[in-house]
């Protein structure tokens, strides 16, 4: 059957000019090679022109080092967003076999030499980069270098992918079947397509989504699909293989798998970095990769993995092409598929392995409910204007560019910026529900709370919301209780209204076994708490001023900037935070306090002003589950006897002790039996040097210094000052 | 007291004859056939130049300069292009072989590629207005002792302007519309040796600056005023200085003067059956003492080599005394070669006065040829795999797409040797060339010389070479034209500054694996400075390849775009190549291949050679010239 070219993709209408960005140009004098026929497509939309563009402004160009980061502080608020589109509305009116089968023509890079995925193998394969460590490694090993070849041809096998345009139309089809079932909408911002598809043509990109769950996989070629665009190549798993069938689909549709640990393997480094640097520079398509790494049980957003990324930066350091995009896209989903999965796991039940039949078990889930998607589009950053003037080259100039290099401390510092950085960008753009804000609220009124109170709450921690600059989809329109109530039936399996009292969903609890109770509850708080964390890294600058504020009892503004940092540091693998700003947070924490009345700041000082203690005693509730759990966790470390242990240890142990807290009653707080936060919690300590990590041959082993340990109990509970050096310079 | 210092110095004068002597090297390049060796009378007779008279030769170029060449722009007075009163274009004069002819397409091209209109023109100053000159300040006992040497000297405007400058676009620019402020006070012409080691004791004894000059065609600022230099600055115009002072045949060398220009250095030497073969695009102009101050390359450097291999002696005066060796041999192993401080010195160090350089008996044959390669890429894969077989003409040059459109651009009315190249091709594309897109494509230039055998070998070589890369041979009359185009393209920013377009030329030597990235990303980075600056119009930015070695590649660039809209052209122009010149450096480019720092390019030493790097080259200058007489700034 031939494709029906009749019904057009849907392709982005050209966006203003605008200088400095991708994507300029069109007409006149600076008319680029391919625009015409771009700008034709965008001008065959339906509908013609369409709004103007938002100014999406956050190209932070990266000034110089250390000091005047890159990440600026942000406009909190002029900051306008672009507008969204549901792209399910046209599936649900038209056919998806057509659309499956439409004409897909899509923009692609300009100096693209098109190339079918095998031969990317084979000049991987033969390339001077591979070739060298097979050499190298024969050389070593005293092996015949047709044998350590062999070994790469394999591991290319296993690991590229093998895009098909018919698995592209199978998943178009059965996506869009999937998506009508389970979600009541799928929406993107236009205007960031638009923009995409000019920086694809310009240079090679970088996609870089958050990670939620198993549906951001294919969402983004979906999308780009939709709009014929070139479809990305997607960094998955090596798990996915376990699952024969969906990991050989995903292998077609464009996913590579990358094994998740290959430090020691050279081999498998060379040949990985080369084959994701080979489709980089010849831009044969965009490349995507989830810099969290794996897909965040919490919600928040887990600190960046720095692997992936400096390979696909390495080739701009080289020169090898003259600029890269890195696009930083927020996936939010009203509802989490994997939501219970994910508390499950949280609390110790392991995880189910990656398999066809687990998968297809899921399909019960199919006659549930999950809201809407929210994709937002990031503007594309250039990493030439990230590394303008920072990056000495030299290196890069007097080794031969084949030869594997380990990257400078400079590089690497750059990398780990434009990792937080691109995160960064991340959160600004989740979108967030009302019912992340109902979440948020009801945790801090358990086990019930009045309904119209609930209301009057999120309404007011709406507009606390927006002052620090979070985006809150509610439509205009929207009466809050309409609002909260359409959240509550979304999420009717969390929090449930009854007899006018919004009361957490439980059942079960009442009877059962002390430690059952304990359990369920945890499993819903978990829920719940996943909703309350998209709010977390907007909140957390001001809301650590304002625990600051609590544990100082001080109002001297470097007290307060002590606890902060120290706060800061405690939970620096909890939120993300730009490496080395601490004060530049503090600054904007205060200043957001201030812009809602909360606090009033002199020269010396800082205090809470009247009407701000509502505010701040909201904020310091908000993370004090992160603050009790911290210390809860820290307790039980400080109890620990053994020399050394292992995470496999740890984590059981910890587990148990809270579990045993709670049971007795000596703390409400179910959060700190989360694995996520046990694992952060340890990371702090390893960094803050009260706990050693040593690599041993089956991984790592930890072992406690219970007097630095004390030490930073003790200052939590405010029983010492913070000791450290303060910036002379508040 | 100019007329005195005049009456001083016999003149040579711009007469036709030197004019057409001239033109018998050029037309080397420019003639159809090849030339055959033995043909000119050889009396190779070392001993009358040595003998012969104290007074320079006649050159090419008069000592008053400005009666044959331009004052404010490129080359001779009557060589420039016009559009005529047909509104087309045509390149004047009959120097060179593209004298006098119509370009057709010219015009179009110009208005394509830069958006530029014969309806908005710009007009130099016509002549300059002596009032603006900065006054010259000598003190009286200088002059005393200077007249007391009997060396010719003046002081008047004209002349004092004429080298305060070289040709960087900003000091063409201030030419046109304003003036320098700071310019020698003096000019001197030594006619030998003695000459200078005389001036070199009076800039000593009175605290005088001095500034030596050559051909005046420096592109880096080098013989630019320090703005701020309080001393007298003495312009040491070596041009009177242009003997050969013997020729040895049976050790192939001939001893010369420094200020002894390109074209009369290789005339000369061709009466004897001899030439350097050193052959710098601007040899029309520049001194062999130019070259060693800024170790030079020849485009025919692959038979001769650049000026580090042709030079065998060298005697410098400096205010320390005179640095020369003790003998002139091939090599020696006597600690660092102290002739690689005074190549590259730029004039800092002292005046290089006599140089020993190699000489080859002239070629019996010459052969241009062309090769047509279906992309850029493929171009240099070829020149790669010539250079690794070592078998590269005596010039090979690969242009890129923009400029093969550029030099078509140029080509005349009707002429035997221009006959439409891209007609035919067109015609061949259908034919033969099927895959060429004219708008890819890229030509190599070549050029070989030897004798008649070993050409012919040497060329079938090459070709097959070429044919192995996809490349198609197009002809000797695409490659003689592209020679032929290289004199005549330095005129041609004179025609661009009057619409509106300024441009300039820089280059680089880069590894061979990365030639292809830092033409693509040099030439990006231009067009996206020029954007993000405000210019109005996608600027002309192109380059090639114009030598190869073992290990690398030199590449030339050349970029200009129409300023209009924009208030302060050179100063976003200066701008736009700073940005060029920090990417070819992230781009594991050089600093400069042959064109030398001066001033324009110091700040990115110390990044080029390391700080102990530079430490070593000052504390040479502090030896050799504590004072800092020689201080045009260059360099360090
Ligand atoms: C159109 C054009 C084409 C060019 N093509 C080439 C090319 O193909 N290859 C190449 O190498 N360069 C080229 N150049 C650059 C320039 O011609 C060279 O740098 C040349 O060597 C300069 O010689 P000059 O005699 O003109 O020196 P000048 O420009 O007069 O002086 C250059 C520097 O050398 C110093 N100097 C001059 N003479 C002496 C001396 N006797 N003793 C001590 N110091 C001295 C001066 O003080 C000054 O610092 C080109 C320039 C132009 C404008």
């Amino acid at each position: 059957m031939a494709p029906p070219t009749a019904r057009g993709p849907r392709p982005p209408a050209r966006p203003p000019q605008r200088a400095g960005q991708p994507g300029r140009g069109g007409v006149g004098p600076w008319a680029p090679q391919r625009g015409g026929r771009a700008a034709e497509r965008g001008a065959a939309r339906r509908g013609g022109a369409r709004r103007a563009m938002a100014a999406a402004a956050t190209t932070a160009a990266g000034r110089a080092r250390r000091g005047t980061p890159m990440f600026s502080q942000k406009e909190l608020t002029s900051k306008k967003r672009d507008e969204f589109e549901d792209i399910l509305e046209e599936r649900r009116l038209s056919s998806d076999l057509r659309y499956a089968m439409k004409c897909y023509t899509p923009v692609i890079y300009k100096g693209l030499s098109p190339c079918k995925p095998n031969a990317i193998k084979s000049v991987v394969l033969q390339s001077e980069q591979v070739q060298y460590v097979i050499k190298q490694l024969a050389k070593e090993m005293g092996e015949s270098p047709d044998i350590i070849q062999e070994e790469a041809v394999e591991i290319l096998d296993e690991m590229g992918h093998s895009m098909q345009l018919g698995t592209v139309r199978f998943f178009a089809f059965t996506l869009s079947k999937i998506f009508k079932q389970l979600f009541q909408r799928v929406c993107v911002n236009e205007e960031g397509m638009q923009r995409l598809q000019h920086a694809i043509q310009e240079h090679p990109v970088v996609l870089l989504p958050s990670h939620r769950s198993y549906v951001d996989f294919l969402m983004l070629s979906y999308l780009l699909y939709t709009y014929d665009l070139a479809l990305p190549v997607i960094a998955a798993g090596i798990d996915f293989l376990g699952m024969k069938i969906v990991g050989e689909l995903l292998r077609r549709a464009g996913a590579f798998f990358m094994r998740r640990s290959f430090g020691g393997n050279r081999l498998y480094w060379a040949v990985f970095a080369e084959y994701v640097k080979t489709m980089l520079r010849n831009g044969y398509a965009p490349i995507e990769f989830f810099l969290e790494g794996t897909r965040s049980r919490t919600a928040k957003t887990l600190t960046p993995k720095f692997g992936l990324l400096s390979i696909v930066m390495e080739p701009f350091f080289k020169r090898e092409v003259f600029d890269t995009y890195l696009v930083p896209i927020s996936i939010s989903y009203e509802r989490i598929l994997e939501e219970s999965l994910y508390a499950y796991e949280l609390l110790g039940v392991p995880k189910p392995k990656e398999s066809t039949s687990g998968l297809l078990k899921a399909r019960r889930i199919l006659s549930d409910n999950f809201g809407t998607i929210h994709i937002y589009v990031g503007q594309p950053v250039s990493l030439r204007t990230l590394a303008s003037g920072r990056i000495n080259l030299c290196p890069y100039n007097l080794v031969p560019r084949h030869l594997p290099q380990k990257p400078t401390e400079d590089i690497q510092e750059f990398v780990s910026d434009v990792a937080y950085k691109m995160e960064l960008l991340q959160i600004e753009n989740m979108v967030l529900s009302p019912w992340v804000l109902v979440a948020a609220v009801l945790l801090q009124n358990l086990p019930a709370m009045d309904f119209e109170l609930l209301i009057e709450k999120t309404v007011w921690l709406k507009g606390l919301t927006q002052t620090f600059g979070g985006f809150i989809e509610w439509p205009d329109n929207l009466c809050a209780k309409k609002a909260v109530m359409s959240g509550l039936t979304l999420h009717s399996n969390i929090a449930r209204l009854i007899n006018g009292h919004v009361v957490l969903n439980d059942k079960g609890v009442e009877d059962g076994a002390v430690g059952e109770i304990v359990f369920k509850r945890a499993l819903v708080i978990l829920m719940c708490s996943t909703y309350r964390n998209q709010l977390l890294n907007v909140f957390v600058r001001p809301s650590l001023v304002a625990l600051a504020l609590q544990m100082t009892r001080s109002f001297r503004k470097e007290e307060v900037y002590s606890s902060f940092s120290f706060l800061r540091d405690v939970f620096s693998d909890e939120f993300i935070f730009f490496p080395g700003i601490s004060l530049k947070d503090f600054e904007e924490g205060c200043f957001l306090l201030t812009k809602c009345d909360a606090i009033q700041t002199t020269q010396q000082e800082i205090y809470p002003t009247d009407k701000g203690s509502v505010v701040v005693s909201f904020l310091s509730a908000m993370f004090r589950p992160f603050v009790e759990g911290y210390q809860l966790i820290f307790r039980y470390l400080s109890k620990e006897t053994k020399e050394a242990f292992t995470e496999k240890q740890f984590i059981p142990g910890v587990r148990n002790y809270v579990f045993q807290l709670l049971e007795k009653g000596t703390t409400q707080c179910y959060e700190a039996l989360s694995s996520d936060m046990q694992k952060n919690a340890l990371a702090a300590l390893v960094q803050l040097g009260a706990v050693k990590k040593k690599k041993m041959s089956n991984g790592f082993s930890y072992s406690v210094n219970q007097e630095a340990i004390h030490k930073i109990l003790d200052v939590f509970d405010a029983r010492t000052p913070v000791q450290k050096p303060v910036a002379a310079r508040l | 007291m100019a007329a005195a210092a005049e009456e001083a110095a016999g003149s040579g004068g711009g007469s036709p004859a030197s004019a057409r002597r001239r033109l018998r090297i050029i037309s080397g390049h420019l003639r159809g056939s090849p030339r055959a060796a033995g043909q000119e009378a050889l009396s190779p007779s070392p001993c009358k130049a040595q003998g012969g008279s104290a007074g320079p030769a006649a050159g090419s170029i008069p000592k008053k300069r400005q009666e044959i060449l331009k004052w404010n722009g490129w080359g001779y007075n009557d060589s420039k292009f016009i559009f005529n009163k047909k509104g087309q274009a045509e390149f004047t004069g009959k120097r060179y072989r593209l004298g006098g002819m119509v370009l057709p397409t010219f015009k179009e091209w110009i208005e394509r590629t830069f958006g530029a209109s014969l309806e908005h023109k710009t007009t130099s100053r016509a002549s300059l207005n002596v009032n603006d000159v900065p006054p010259s300040i000598v003190n009286e006992e200088f002059l005393q002792d200077l007249r007391a040497t009997k060396i010719s000297y003046s002081q008047d405007a004209e002349d004092r302007v004429f080298r305060a400058h070289g040709h960087c676009l900003h000091e063409i620019f201030v030419l046109r519309e304003g003036m320098f402020k700071r310019i020698p006070d003096i000019v001197v012409w030594p006619v030998c040796h003695e000459d200078v080691v005389k001036i070199v004791e009076l800039a000593c004894k009175h605290n005088l600056c001095i500034i030596p000059f050559g051909g005046g065609t420096s592109v880096s600022s080098a013989l630019e005023c320090p703005e701020e230099e309080k001393r007298t600055i003495v312009s040491l115009d070596t041009s009177q200085m242009n003997r050969i002072l013997w020729i040895d045949e049976k050790n192939l060398t001939a001893c010369v003067e420094a200020g002894i220009i390109g074209q009369d250095l290789e005339k000369q030497l061709s009466e004897s059956g001899f030439c350097t073969g050193h052959e710098p695009d601007s040899m029309e102009f520049s001194s062999l003492g130019g070259w060693v101050a800024t170790r030079a390359s020849g485009m025919k450097k692959n038979i001769y080599g650049n000026i580090e291999d042709l030079v065998i002696h060298i005697k410098m005066v400096t205010p320390r005394g005179i640095v020369e060796k003790n003998c002139q041999v091939p090599r020696m192993s006597t600690g660092p070669d102290i002739h690689h401080f005074i190549m590259g010195s730029e004039g800092i160090l002292g005046v290089v006065t006599e140089v020993t350089i190699k000489i080859r008996p002239l070629p019996e044959y010459q052969k241009y040829g062309s090769v047509v390669f279906p992309n850029f890429e493929r171009g240099v894969a070829c020149l790669r795999e010539v250079a690794k077989q070592r078998c590269a003409p005596a010039s090979i040059r690969l242009v890129d797409n923009a400029q093969f459109q550029f030099g078509h651009a140029l080509k005349p009315q009707v002429a035997s040797i221009f006959t439409s190249f891209l007609d035919g091709l067109k015609k061949f594309y259908i034919t033969k060339f099927k895959g060429f897109d004219p708008n890819v494509l890229c030509v190599a230039t070549l050029l070989f010389e030897g004798d008649r055998e070993k050409v012919l070998q040497h060329e079938k070589q090459v070709y097959d070479i070429a044919t192995k890369f996809g490349g198609l041979a197009a002809g000797e009359d695409n490659g003689q034209r592209g020679y032929m185009l290289t004199f005549v393209i330095a005129y041609l920013r004179d025609l661009g500054l009057d619409y509106y377009v300024i441009g300039e030329s820089f280059e680089t030597s880069v590894p061979w694996d990365r030639v292809l990235d830092l033409c693509r990303n040099v030439k990006e980075r231009i067009v996206r400075e020029c954007k993000e600056k405000g210019v109005q119009f996608a600027p002309f930015s192109t380059c090639r390849v114009t030598q190869t070695y073992d290990a690398g590649a030199c590449v030339y660039f050349y970029f200009a775009f129409n300023y209009r809209g924009i208030s302060d052209p050179i100063h976003v122009y200066e701008e736009i190549e700073r940005a060029a010149r920090e990417e070819i450096l992230a781009n594991g480019g050089s600093l400069s291949h042959h064109h030398g720092v001066g001033k324009l390019r110091k700040r990115w030493m110390k990044e080029s050679i390391s700080d102990v790097g530079l430490g070593m080259l000052r504390s040479v200058k502090e030896y050799v010239d504590p004072n800092n007489i020689f201080g045009n700034k260059n360099l360090l």
